[in-house]
């Protein structure tokens, strides 16, 4: 068994990544396991809360929506997904890796992938940082006189 | 008096297919692809997001290009698939200060901790028409290769990619940038945010019908759905003395935001992804009480997208409309919730606005009539006063 603080990581890559990423991670893996679909897909949405202030009291900023998906695999491991969007294809998809990735072994295929795909998205993200970083204001003062 | 109440249905179906047309317009020019307009069309969709109240780009796009262009018609398609939607909950407070930096600037500090960014913004250009995106198709380079799937990116990097290629020794930024209010508030000069008791869960509009005085959590989710265009006309009329207040942008901030979510099922937060969102912390003029040294004041703004402009008019009128909590008179449109609430949302606005050119055959038959029968009771008594006249001569 995993911690929750793995798992979270997991779904958090998870939940950036394209349909596509998945099933190719999935694809790596062999072939996909029978699996019971608790949950079907379902699109929803979760009111997205913000702080007056950035820290203060609670308000409700607007609505975002969501796909979550629950699956069980034979072995008895649940599955879940939740992730921005509507892509229910992908949800199903997330949710069966999740399930997987419950009990498989630290260097099995399936958290290599997840390793991988969590190091594209830090690189996305260093990326767009650089760009922005490049943006950054040098001021210099100009000194009159002697 | 006989007025019809049914047809028009065969008229009704002959339009759908007319706007449809309309919608399209010169077929020789090629189709938006909604993709095209989430990606080039970034800023309207995040427009149609706010006021619309629900962040998805994909429906932005797809609202945009069914209502021709049209934000508030797009908004309201927005408003309305989201009532078609179950809620599954409410996510977990965001965390600004975690954004993942990309425009960050700030009127009052010039040298703050992680720096000005300036990221993408207009705020430097010409306002002069850049006619080379005219020249179709040549300009349609600069797909980054980096995002997958993505249509066109082995054309673009034939043809060069017209991006930005940040330098490698240029350094991320750092992660965490500080809010530059909590850097005032540091120091105790500026005015307090902190959650009330038991941080509680706030009002929900959409749920509850909203009463007065309106809470400023209830203020806050109006005006974030409230008509970009309105907010800042009302923002622009604070600033020139109707309301009082000329403040600094303490800082605005454009990023992406993880959102987390706790499933009751799960029991632990999970992370949904990131949405892209603005921020702006104004800092007004002083305040002060006998109990409280003067202090500077805030307003604040949060929105969808990269929407500066909606955040900062958001956080003049929040600033405006405190003014109940910090004793000031209550004197213009800007500084009165009810008038504030009650007509910053432009899908209402518009309804009630657009509902006059609905039929109104009975109510105007009415009329017709009321106003007959008084110009004939008119007609009647002059009649009967000249007859009076010669009477009265005499």
């Amino acid at each position: 068994m995993t911690d929750t603080a793995t798992r979270q990581q997991w779904m958090a890559v998870l939940a950036r990544a394209t349909r596509g990423e998945i099933d190719a991670l999935l694809q790596q893996a062999g072939p996909l396991p029978t699996h019971e679909v608790l949950k079907a897909p379902e699109t929803g949405t979760v009111m997205v809360e913000g702080r007056a202030g950035g820290a203060g009291r609670r308000f409700n900023l607007g609505e975002a929506t969501v796909t979550r998906c629950v699956v069980r695999l034979d072995s008895g491991a649940m599955g879940f997904s939740y992730a921005l969007g509507r892509d229910g294809r992908k949800a199903r998809l997330a949710a069966i890796t999740d399930a997987l990735l419950q009990s498989e072994i630290e260097t099995g295929p399936l958290r290599r992938g997840v390793f991988a795909l969590a190091q594209q998205q830090q690189a996305a993200r260093e990326l767009a940082s650089r760009k922005a970083a490049a943006t950054k204001v040098d001021f210099f003062t100009l000194v009159r006189g002697g | 008096m006989y007025v019809a109440v049914k047809g028009g249905e065969a008229a009704i179906l002959a339009t759908h297919d007319l706007v449809a047309e309309a919608r399209r317009g010169d077929e020789s020019v090629p189709e938006l692809a909604v993709a095209q307009i989430r990606e080039q069309m970034g800023l309207a969709c995040g427009r149609v997001m706010n006021e619309g109240s629900l962040y998805d780009p994909d429906l932005a796009a797809l609202a945009l290009k069914q209502a021709q262009g049209d934000a508030i018609e797009a908004a309201f398609l927005m408003r309305a698939y989201r009532t078609t939607l179950p809620r599954f909950g409410s996510s977990e407070p965001l965390d600004t200060a975690t954004m993942a930096i990309r425009r960050r600037v700030s009127a009052t500090y010039k040298d703050l901790p992680g720096g000005q960014v300036l990221g993408p913004t207009y705020d430097y250009t010409h306002r002069l028409f850049d006619f080379s995106l005219m020249d179709s198709p040549d300009v349609m380079v600069g797909l980054d290769p980096t995002i997958s799937g993505q249509e066109g990116a082995s054309r673009a990097t034939a043809a060069g990619d017209a991006r930005v290629k940040p330098e490698h020794d240029v350094k991320p930024l750092d992660s965490h940038m500080p809010r530059v209010p909590d850097i005032l508030g540091a120091e105790g000069l500026m005015e307090e945010e902190a959650p009330p008791e038991g941080d509680p869960r706030p009002f929900d509009l959409t749920r509850e019908p909203v009463t007065f005085p309106a809470d400023r959590d209830v203020r806050l989710q109006a005006m974030a759905r409230g008509d970009e265009g309105f907010m800042l006309g009302l923002g622009y009329s604070v600033q020139r003395g109707y309301g009082n207040s000329h403040p600094f942008v303490g800082e605005i901030r454009v990023g992406e935001v993880a959102v987390e979510f706790v499933p009751e099922e799960l029991g632990f937060a999970v992370d949904l992804g990131d949405i892209t969102l603005t921020e702006c912390q104004m800092v007004n003029q002083f305040a002060g009480s006998k109990e409280v040294p003067p202090q500077f004041t805030r307003g604040y703004g949060l929105s969808f997208g990269h929407s500066e402009r909606k955040a900062m008019s958001m956080s003049l009128v929040d600033r405006a409309l405190k003014c109940r909590e910090l004793g000031e008179a209550a004197t213009y449109p800007a500084q009165q919730d009810e008038f504030v609430l009650y007509h910053s949302d432009n899908v209402e606005a518009a309804g009630f606005v657009e509902h006059l050119k609905l039929p109104h055959y009975v109510d105007f038959q009415g009329e017709l009539e009321l106003i007959r029968r008084i110009r004939k009771e008119r007609e009647k008594r002059l009649a009967e006063q000249q007859e009076a006249l010669p009477e009265a001569a005499e």
